[in-house]
């Protein structure tokens, strides 16, 4: 499909809601009211935990903020209801904000678990405060007006409901399609890939809750205007529940999933309040048993929702449109290298202890600008440990590192990262559902500062033009430019690692510490990352290698480090290196 | 607040901790082994609390028609799944577990009922009536997907509490029930302060019980086997313990609880189809202060979720329960600040 269909299609589906009203009556007015608001809380949903992998059982509290926040000062203070849309957002963005400061530090499951808890909480909140009406809710809401004109009628807020809802999607798609969009989609990844890049995957997901919580907020605000009651029950975790399920059955991971999602849902669950009650007399009981099941069912057999399904049948058939070649930007500034044999890093008495296991003894070396070095040993012998204390990933137990006249020891890696320590990982850390263009962006992360609403309202377009050119830029010395976008997860093993080392590039690095890049390579690609590493070199980056093997190694560096049992055994130039005999006991066997 | 008052609130907390702390054992059970975190649990104990209320009023408790169903359900999964691998050999055997065995306690609760048993006698029949659900649902709900993620498991777990409860009001209607109680008189404690033998009944049983559990874990040869697979489930494996088989161990335990806390809650608190969810969820808390992982640790949870309960209905009845879930964030907090930051790549969301 090309660019100029797809803007077709996107007009026909405008148009096509646009008419809506005109033709169905009253009862599927509010039902496609229904299905806006609840797409609204399944899109944060999907953002939240499908891109960003944390899943919340408490949304519908969100929901639950917002409406009764504008209810209760549009009812008792006598507002106006757009007041209440500041105030609503308000409330829900800082209670989001208190709530994700407080539990997303939280690993693993430990995290939902902490949502149910809040979510259970807020909603019991609203049955039992005087002000809130307790259990009978706040009734008399007043409806909304635009210019003099009352939005009373299902039909009229129809046309802001679904006006907001397409402004969520489209916001949400530019921001996936961007520098914080691609920090979100890289939280998966874990902490470790993004505070390699300079980034706080804290804050990242801080971010996010709170955007989802809006986005539920903006649902609460116009649910409180359009049913103009409220009440604790639609906002409990039993509603959560649902909303979780509108985007599981929709599909976690696309954004268009919300929206099916939750017309699924909600079309069949009316569609069971009529059928059940024709069957039995119990409809109400069966109609909570039959959702469930659907989920279950759901969960078991189809967990990508129905757009997982249809974007597998579509994904072979139409190619993705490969985005136009864009005119060249000024490229993103670099900084400045230092000059050529001064000391960049120098690691002085470095212990690391694992409990009563010593990985790293007292080494100490030093490495200078311009230079190649070689960190090699047998295996075991401490060098990825080594590594991670030197980029600050693991903490030491004693010791220092200075790296650019500033002592790094104890630092967050991501501010290392961001002082110019550019890494990669034994155990390659990319995002396999991204292209090779996308994960190689995701190391500019650091040189530049677009931000979520920014990014949202498309106001990053230079910026980002300026991103994927490099990007694109550090694709094409590696030698996978033609690739650009594929997806990083059908590369060989091998060229993951080449791929990690362009996004440490993309990243502008003063040092670039490589853990084994040549490990799965064949020998033409081994050549090719040697020339690459060595013109990296005369460019005035230093690089810092972990390697096996030998005969690469030898050829490339400067001066190597030997490492065994921990400790550092010998520092010299290759040759003398090789000849040592106490290296050479340590790889062979001593002769004795 | 006078001393009085304190300490019958005190002891009142040392009851629900007590309850606590049974729920609390299941669910790390649960957990530790399987990665499930079974928020029906409390459900299964409303309907041992409801299946005991029924014998009362000499009814044939509805659980009997539910544990029917689910063992249906487990056989159609086993011999589908057995059909599929065309292990048509295995299917008697299939049947005979997951049909028959079930079968048997509600052939005893059926009898149970028709001939006014003495009360001991119908609360054995309730306990044994339970002990199937929780291993029945998990054949036929987390077994097939239990190499899913733990949030997957999660989800799963909480859209079958809403199965359940539905199943619950379906079974057993609206109305709330409250049991005989099973030890009658009560101790004077001088100064006329007195504990009610349903009271030492409970906390005896939870000590009993966590001592028993405690036992089976650290001498019998199934004990150790459900410790192994919580430690390392792929070791577990390789030294021939078979973790479909210890998970079914660990829901057959848990469900044993479950249907225990029934029996004992029944007399003390009016219970409805869905009272369960409430108590689960305060074992949950007892359970993440323990991490999911330390029975002493949830011991101690169970029983400080138990005093701040009872201390908080004290001060507002009505927000007891906001207090209770809202003591999860300091404790999580804590938990988070305590431990050190494992960095695990999370699962990917099949596409």
């Amino acid at each position: 499909m090309s660019r100029s269909a797809l803007r077709v299609l996107m007009l026909i589906v405008v148009i096509a809601f646009a008419l809506t009203p005109l033709v169905v009556g009253n009862f599927t007015v509010s039902l496609m009211n229904d299905i806006g608001i609840g797409a609204l809380v399944a899109l944060g949903l999907v953002l939240l935990t499908g891109v960003g992998g944390a899943t919340s059982f408490g949304q519908a509290a969100f929901v639950g903020i917002a409406a009764y926040a504008t209810a209760w000062l549009t009812t008792t203070q006598g507002l106006s209801p757009w007041i209440g849309l500041l105030f609503a957002l308000l409330l829900t963005g800082v209670s989001a904000l208190a709530i994700g400061m407080l539990t997303l530090r939280l690993g693993g499951h430990f995290l939902p678990l902490s949502t149910i808890a809040w979510g259970l909480s807020i909603a019991m909140l609203f049955g039992n405060v005087d002000a809130l009406g307790r259990h009978t809710g706040l009734s008399n809401i007043p409806a909304l007006r635009i210019a003099g004109w009352s939005l009373t009628d299902p039909r009229a807020i129809y046309y802001l409901i679904w006006f907001i809802v397409g402004l969520a999607m489209l916001f949400s798609y530019n921001l996936l399609e961007s520098r914080p969009g691609r920090a979100i989609r890289s939280l998966r990844g874990g902490a470790t890939l993004l505070a390699s890049v300079g980034a706080d995957a804290y804050r990242v997901r801080l971010t996010l809750f709170v955007t989802a919580a809006l986005l539920a907020g903006l649902a609460g605000w116009l649910y409180a205007h359009m049913n103009r009651f409220v009440s604790p029950a639609p906002f409990d975790v039993r509603a959560s529940i649902e909303y979780l399920l509108m985007a599981v059955a929709g599909g976690l991971g696309q954004l268009a999933g919300a929206l099916v999602g939750a017309a699924l849902v909600l079309v069949l669950k009316n569609g069971l309040q009529d059928v059940l009650p024709m069957l039995t007399q119990r409809a109400g009981q069966l109609e909570a048993i039959a959702f469930a099941t659907l989920f279950i069912v759901l969960l078991h057999f189809a967990r990508g929702g129905l757009m997982g399904f249809v974007r597998r049948v579509t994904r072979d058939r139409f190619k993705r449109p490969s985005p136009a070649a864009a005119a060249a930007v000024e490229p993103l500034p670099h900084r400045q290298l230092p000059a050529r044999g001064t000391r960049i890093l120098s690691v002085a008495g470095a212990v690391k202890r694992f409990g009563g296991l010593v990985a790293v003894n007292e080494v100490s070396f030093d490495v200078d600008a311009g230079e190649i070095v070689g960190l090699i040993g047998p295996n075991g012998a401490g060098k990825s440990t080594m590594f991670n204390l030197l980029t600050c990933t693991l903490p030491m137990s004693a010791g220092q590192v200075r790296f650019l006249d500033r002592d790094i020891a104890g630092m967050p890696q991501r501010e290392v990262a961001r002082l110019g320590l550019a890494r990669t990982f034994q155990h390659v850390k990319l995002r396999p559902h991204m292209s090779l263009l996308d994960n190689v962006a995701l190391g500019a992360h650091a040189r530049t500062g677009a931000g979520v609403l920014k990014a949202g309202l498309r106001l990053d377009r230079v910026e980002e033009r300026q991103i994927l050119q490099e990007a694109k830029k550090q694709l094409d010395r590696i030698g996978l430019g033609e690739r650009a976008h594929e997806l990083a997860g059908s590369l060989p093993l091998g060229t993951q690692r080449i791929l990690e080392i362009a996004r440490a590039l993309a990243a502008d690095p003063v040092l670039l510490v490589l853990d084994e890049p040549a490990a799965g390579l064949r020998r033409q690609e081994k050549m090719a990352l040697g020339e690459l590493l060595r013109k990296l070199r005369e460019e005035g980056v230093t690089i810092l290698i972990v390697e096996h093997d030998m005969d690469f190694v030898m050829k490339l560096v400067d001066r190597l480090v030997v490492m065994n049992f921990g400790s550092k055994l010998v520092e010299g130039v290759p040759s003398a290196v090789r000849a040592d005999a106490r290296v050479q006991a340590a790889y062979l066997g001593s002769v004795v | 607040m006078t001393w009085d008052v304190a300490l019958i609130l005190a002891v009142d907390g040392l009851a629900n901790g007590a309850i606590y702390l049974l729920a609390g054992l299941g669910l790390v059970l649960i957990f530790s082994v399987t990665r499930v975190v079974f928020v029906p649990f409390g459900d299964v104990a409303a309907f041992a609390a409801l299946t005991l209320a029924a014998f009362e009023t000499g009814r044939t408790p509805p659980t009997i028609a539910l544990v029917l169903t689910l063992a249906a359900l487990a056989v159609f999964t086993e011999v589908a799944g057995l059909v599929r691998r065309g292990e048509h050999a295995r299917i008697p055997k299939a049947i005979a577990v997951w049909g028959l065995a079930p079968a048997l306690p509600c052939l005893l609760a059926w009898l149970a009922a028709r001939s006014g048993l003495p009360a001991a006698l119908q609360i054995a029949a309730t306990v044994l009536l339970v002990v199937p659900i929780a291993p029945l649902l998990a054949r036929v709900v987390f077994q097939p997907i239990a190499d899913a993620s733990v949030l997957v498991l999660l989800i799963v777990s909480l859209a079958l509490h809403f199965l359940l409860s539905g199943l619950g009001l379906l079974f057993f209607g609206p109305e709330g029930s409250r049991t005989n109680p099973l030890a009658s008189g009560a101790l004077t404690l001088g100064d006329g302060f007195t504990v009610s033998g349903q009271v030492i009944l409970m906390v005896a049983s939870a000590l009993v019980l966590s001592g028993l559990f405690f036992l089976v874990f650290e001498r019998t040869v199934a004990g150790k086997a459900l410790r192994a697979t919580a430690v390392n489930r792929v070791g577990a494996r390789l030294v021939g313990i078979r973790p479909a088989r210890t998970a079914m161990l660990a829901y057959g335990c848990a469900s044993l609880l479950a249907g225990l806390i029934g029996v004992l809650i029944a007399p003390v608190t009016t219970m409805y189809y869905d009272s369960g969810f409430i108590i689960g969820l305060k074992a949950f808390v007892a359970a993440i202060i323990g991490g999911l992982v330390s029975y002493p640790m949830t011991a101690i949870g169970a029983l400080a979720v138990g005093l701040v309960e009872s201390f908080a209905s004290f001060w507002s009845g009505a927000l007891k329960d906001v207090i209770v879930f809202s003591l999860l964030i300091p404790v999580l907090m804590l938990r988070s600040f305590l431990s050190t930051q494992a960095d695990e790549d999370e699962e990917e969301v099949d596409q």
